[in-house]
C-alpha cells in the first residue's frame, strides 16, 4: 500500500468516525426528551458521574487556589498591589482554571469510567441484549449518562472555583498577610456576574457537553474486546483534553478577546 | 402438529462483513411452533444469522420475514414492537451486571409494560420458578455460576412470553448436569409456551435431541436439512463429517499451507 493510499484510508476512517459521532449525538439528544419523564435514571448517573468526582475536584481546587495565592502575591507585591490578590485568584478560577481544569479532571475521573462502563456493556453483549428486549440503549443507558455529565460539569466547576478562592484566601491572608477585607472587597468589586461568572458557566457547560459526548461515544463505538475498551478509554482522556483546550481558546477569544 | 405456515422466512440472503462473505443465497423457512436447529462449524455465521433475524444487522441482499414482516424494512418503532414478541438467549447470558437476578428478569417487563409492581413480582417469581432459581433472586450476576447465569438469562428472555425464542449456543461451556437442565428447559418451555424456537449450536447430540428440524449451514448456505434422525442416517459426506465429529473430510483438517516437505527444507525461509 502506498503512503498516499494509507493517508486516504486514515482520512476516510477519521471522517467515518466523525460522521458516526455526530449521528450518535443526534440520537442521544432525541433520547433526552423521554428521559425527562424518568428522572430516577439520570439522578442515579448524576451520583455516579458528579458526586463521585467531588473529592478529586475539591482537593484539586484547593491546591490550585493555594498555588494561585502564592504566585499572584509574588507578582502583585512587586507592584504594591497585593490587596488585589482576591481579584486575581477569583478571575483566574472563574474565567479559566475552574472550567478547564474541572473538565480535564472530569475526563480522567468520570469520562474514562463512562467509556469503560459502556464499552464493557457492549463487549459483554448487554447493549445487544437490551435491543433484543425492545429497550433502546440510547434511552436507557446513553442519554441518562450524557445528561448527567452535562449537568454535573458546571456544578463541579463552581465548586472547584469556590474551594480555589478559599485556598487563595488561606495562603494569601493566612500565610502571606494580605488584608482579609481587601481580599474579599477587591473580589466583590472586580468580578462581574455576567462577564466573568456567566461566561465561566457557559464554558463549563460546553466542556461538559463535549467531554461527556466523547466519553459516551467512545464507549459505544468501541471494538468489543479488552484491548478495544482499553484503547477507547485512553482516547477519551486524550481527545477530551485536546478538545477542551482548543475550545477554551476559541471561547475565550469570543468572550473576552477580539475574535 | 405444528402449524406449517412459515413464521420465519429467509429468502436469498447475502451478508458480508470485513470483505468476507458469510451468507450467499441462504434460504430457510421455519414453521410456527417448530424447534429449528441451525448447526454448522465455528465461524459459519450462526450467531450472525440470529442478529439478522432480530434486525440488529442488515443484509446486503435478500429478505428476512418474521410473521410476514420484512424485518429490515420496518421503522424503528415497528421493529421494537416486533422484538417484544421475540426472546433471545445470548451465549454469554448478557445479564445486566448492575442489577440482581430479580431485577434482571423484571427488566423487560418494567421497560415494556406498565404493570403494577405486585404483578411484576409475581411474573418474575413464576419465570424464576420455571428455571429453578426462585431462591437465587437476590444474587448478583457475579455470584452466579455459568449455568445459573444462563438459566437467569433464559427466565429473562421468556419474561414477556415471546412467540419466538432464539438460543445462541445455549450448551457451550456447561457441565453435563447443567447441560441436561438447559436441554430439558428449552424443550419444556417451548412446549408449554407454544413458541417457535431457533437453536443455534454446534453441539450435535444435545441439539438433535430437542430439534424438530435441523439446518446444516456451511460456506454461507444450507448444505443439508431435515429431521435429526434422517440427517444422521442418510447424510452427505460433509454432514456426516460434521455430525459424527470426524477430524478430516470435506472440511480439511489442515489450514491451506505450502508443501510440507518443501516448507521444512526451506531453511532460509523467515518462518
Amino acid at each position: 500500500m502506498t503512503a498516499l493510499q494509507a493517508l486516504g484510508r486514515w482520512w476516510l476512517g477519521v471522517l467515518g468516525r466523525l460522521g458516526r459521532g455526530h449521528l450518535f449525538l443526534l440520537r442521544t439528544l432525541v433520547a433526552l426528551g423521554p428521559l425527562m419523564l424518568r428522572p430516577r435514571l439520570w439522578i442515579r448517573e448524576l451520583y455516579s458521574v458528579g458526586v463521585r468526582s467531588l473529592l478529586i475536584i475539591l482537593v484539586s481546587g484547593l491546591f490550585v487556589g493555594m498555588v494561585l495565592g502564592y504566585q499572584g502575591y509574588i507578582t502583585l507585591v512587586d507592584f504594591g498591589s497585593a490587596e488585589a490578590l482576591g481579584t486575581v485568584v477569583a478571575l483566574s478560577l472563574v474565567r479559566e482554571l475552574g472550567p478547564v481544569v474541572t473538565a480535564l479532571l472530569f475526563a480522567g475521573r468520570a469520562g474514562s469510567a463512562l467509556t469503560a462502563e459502556i464499552g464493557l456493556m457492549k463487549a459483554t453483549e448487554q447493549l445487544s441484549s437490551m435491543e433484543m428486549m425492545a429497550v433502546d440503549p440510547y434511552r436507557r443507558v446513553l442519554a441518562p449518562r450524557f445528561f448527567a455529565g452535562i449537568l454535573s460539569m458546571p456544578l463541579l466547576a463552581a465548586l472547584f472555583s469556590a474551594v480555589g478562592v478559599a485556598g487563595g484566601y488561606l495562603v494569601g491572608v493566612g500565610v502571606l498577610g494580605v488584608d482579609a477585607g481587601a481580599y474579599w472587597a477587591q473580589m466583590q468589586a472586580n468580578v462581574d456576574v455576567f462577564d466573568d461568572v456567566l461566561n465561566g458557566v457557559i464554558k463549563s457547560l460546553v466542556f461538559g457537553l463535549v467531554a461527556t459526548w466523547i466519553a459516551v461515544f467512545e464507549g459505544y463505538d468501541t471494538e468489543p474486546t479488552a484491548e478495544g475498551v482499553s484503547r477507547a478509554t485512553t482516547r477519551t482522556v486524550v481527545h477530551t483534553a485536546l478538545a477542551v483546550l482548543a475550545l477554551d481558546f476559541i471561547l475565550t477569544g469570543l468572550m473576552f478577546g477580539a475574535l | 402438529m405444528p402449524d406449517k405456515t412459515p413464521w420465519i422466512e429467509i429468502r436469498d440472503l447475502r451478508f458480508a462483513r470485513g470483505g468476507r462473505t458469510i451468507f450467499d443465497g441462504l434460504n430457510i423457512r421455519i414453521p410456527r411452533g417448530q424447534v429449528a436447529a441451525i448447526m454448522g462449524p465455528s465461524g459459519s455465521g450462526k450467531t450472525t444469522l440470529l442478529r439478522l433475524i432480530g434486525g440488529q444487522l442488515r443484509p446486503d441482499r435478500g429478505q428476512v420475514l418474521v410473521d410476514g414482516q420484512d424485518v429490515h424494512r420496518l421503522s424503528r418503532r415497528a421493529l421494537y414492537r416486533l422484538r417484544r414478541r421475540m426472546g433471545m438467549l445470548f451465549q454469554s447470558g448478557a445479564l445486566l451486571t448492575d442489577l440482581d437476578v430479580f431485577d434482571n428478569v423484571a427488566f423487560p417487563i418494567r421497560e415494556n409494560t406498565r404493570l403494577p409492581e405486585p404483578v411484576v413480582r409475581a411474573l418474575v417469581l413464576m419465570k424464576l420458578e420455571a428455571v429453578g432459581l426462585r431462591g437465587a433472586r437476590d444474587l448478583h450476576p457475579a455470584e452466579l455460576s455459568g449455568g445459573m447465569a444462563r438459566r437467569v438469562a433464559l427466565a429473562r428472555a421468556i419474561a414477556l412470553d415471546p412467540e419466538l425464542m432464539m438460543y445462541d449456543e445455549p450448551f457451550t461451556g456447561l457441565d453435563p448436569i447443567t447441560m441436561g437442565v438447559i436441554v430439558t428447559l428449552i424443550r419444556r418451555l417451548h412446549d408449554a409456551l407454544g413458541m417457535t424456537s431457533i437453536v443455534v449450536s454446534h453441539d450435535v447430540a444435545e441439539t438433535s435431541s430437542i430439534a424438530d428440524w435441523v439446518y446444516l449451514i456451511s460456506d454461507g448456505r444450507v448444505v443439508d436439512q431435515g429431521p435429526p434422525a434422517r440427517l444422521q442416517e442418510a447424510a452427505t459426506d460433509w454432514s456426516r463429517q460434521f455430525l459424527q465429529g470426524l477430524p478430516d473430510g470435506p472440511v480439511p483438517f489442515h489450514y491451506p499451507a505450502p508443501d510440507y516437505l518443501g516448507d521444512l527444507m526451506n531453511a532460509e525461509g523467515r518462518r
